[in-house]
């Protein structure tokens, strides 16, 4: 049996020096099913951007940091609230979300 | 050429109704997220897995409910029935000329239980509700995880179902059968008999679906226009019909001991011009078979 504890785990991640979103519709992406996830991107007053990920797959805080780190020296944010439900999805996938929920704010289509 | 069973439930609203008139209601921003999930460990959706609205499709002012069939198999939970209820209650204010439910489920999400099923229920007393008072209330079928349990029902009791080939509308789903009868009554993973007893072309050929498809987005939207206005009556005569038709499909099963697959022969009983082909043979050649 693994010593990690059942049940989801909730991280947080804030950045801050990125250039303001401004105002946009709330944008979701992807979907809570195995191996996915869903991103949500929102408006914030806040002048950072900041992460909360709920994830089913415990014991990874150290991957999504620099899958966020990753994610801001891309895309440096401000005043984006990054709201993430986690079924398992994979480094790859996760980026290849996120990107996909910018690119919804500038304008894409679903 | 988009394949609706490909397609994610939002980008089946995007795409099915006229571009951009979708309002949402409870969207993923307002967060009525499941009260049970998180206990069990389980990542909630915003959503919960199904997004509802207004919306307009091809001019007319509609209902419209997406289940999103990656989430938990499309499973009803609570806040998920309850968003349905809610949007059935309130066609009942608005009176929209139609209410649209783009289905995929297994049913009742087990992970809630109790409340699934209590939701779903409700949902079907709703939606009974919303014909009553001349709504007519659409159900399409086509997502790769089909149309089981209770929402099966649900999709029984509405007025007019759109299923395409791919799509699968039934009450227990096949690991179910064969768990509670063996495989020796059902193999749930022979692809070719689950479809023949639960899939879009026998669904057509018996008379459980309205409309047959092929798996594009563009074709469900057609069907959906057409739809537009074909009210069934809930009456006791109507109910009776139906009850007719059951006996005479129970009539044309085929015997225990019949030489044949039970779909093709009921198929042949039920007076439908080489049944052998069915499996083989485009939709539109399907659509012609049906002995109305």
């Amino acid at each position: 049996m693994s010593d990690v504890p059942a049940g989801l785990e909730t991280l947080d991640f804030s950045f801050s020096g990125g250039r303001p979103a401004g105002r946009f519709a709330p944008v979701l992406v992807g979907v809570v099913g195995s191996g996915n996830l869903e991103v949500m991107l929102e408006p914030a007053d806040s002048h950072d951007c900041t992460v909360r990920v709920e994830t089913s797959a415990r014991g990874f805080g150290p991957i999504w940091q620099a899958v966020m780190d990753d994610f801001h020296a891309r895309h440096p944010l401000a005043g984006v609230r990054v709201s993430i439900n986690d079924m398992g999805a994979t480094p790859a996938v996760v980026s290849l979300r996120l990107d996909q929920a910018v690119a919804e704010i500038a304008g894409g289509q679903p | 050429m988009i394949s609706y069973a490909e397609c994610s439930a939002r980008e089946r609203l995007a795409l099915l109704l006229d571009p951009g008139s979708f309002h949402e209601w409870l969207p993923p921003a307002q967060r009525i997220t499941s009260p049970h999930l998180a206990q069990l460990g389980v990542p909630s959706a915003f959503d919960d897995g199904v997004a509802i609205g207004r919306a307009t499709l091809d001019g007319h002012k509609v209902f419209v409910a997406a289940q999103e069939g990656e989430f938990m198999g499309g499973g009803v939970g609570e806040v998920h029935g309850a968003k349905l209820v809610g949007l059935l209650q309130r066609a009942l204010r608005d009176r929209p000329a139609a209410v649209l439910l783009l289905a995929e489920s297994g049913g009742v999400r087990l992970h809630e239980a109790n409340a699934g099923l209590i939701a779903v229920s409700e949902v079907m007393r709703a939606l009974l509700d919303v014909r009553t008072a001349g709504i007519p209330v659409i159900v399409l079928i086509g997502g790769a995880n089909g149309c089981f349990g209770g929402m099966g029902i649900v999709a029984r009791c509405a007025d007019f179902i759109v299923m395409s080939d791919v799509g699968r509308l039934a009450m227990s789903g096949p690991e179910v059968i064969e768990a509670s009868h063996g495989v020796e009554e059902f193999d749930s993973r022979d692809r070719a008999l689950v479809w023949r007893t639960t899939g879009g072309k026998h669904r057509w050929l018996i008379g459980d679906c309205d409309a047959l498809v092929e798996d594009e987005v563009a074709d469900f939207r057609a069907a959906a226009i057409a739809a537009l206005g074909k009210n069934k009556p809930l009456t006791l005569a109507a109910l009776e019909q139906e009850h007719r038709l059951l006996a005479r499909r129970l009539q044309a099963l085929p015997a225990q001991d019949a030489e044949g697959d039970d779909a093709t022969l009921l198929w042949r009983a039920l007076g439908v011009d080489g049944a052998q082909q069915v499996p083989e043979l485009p939709v539109e050649a399907v659509r012609a078979m049906r002995a109305d």
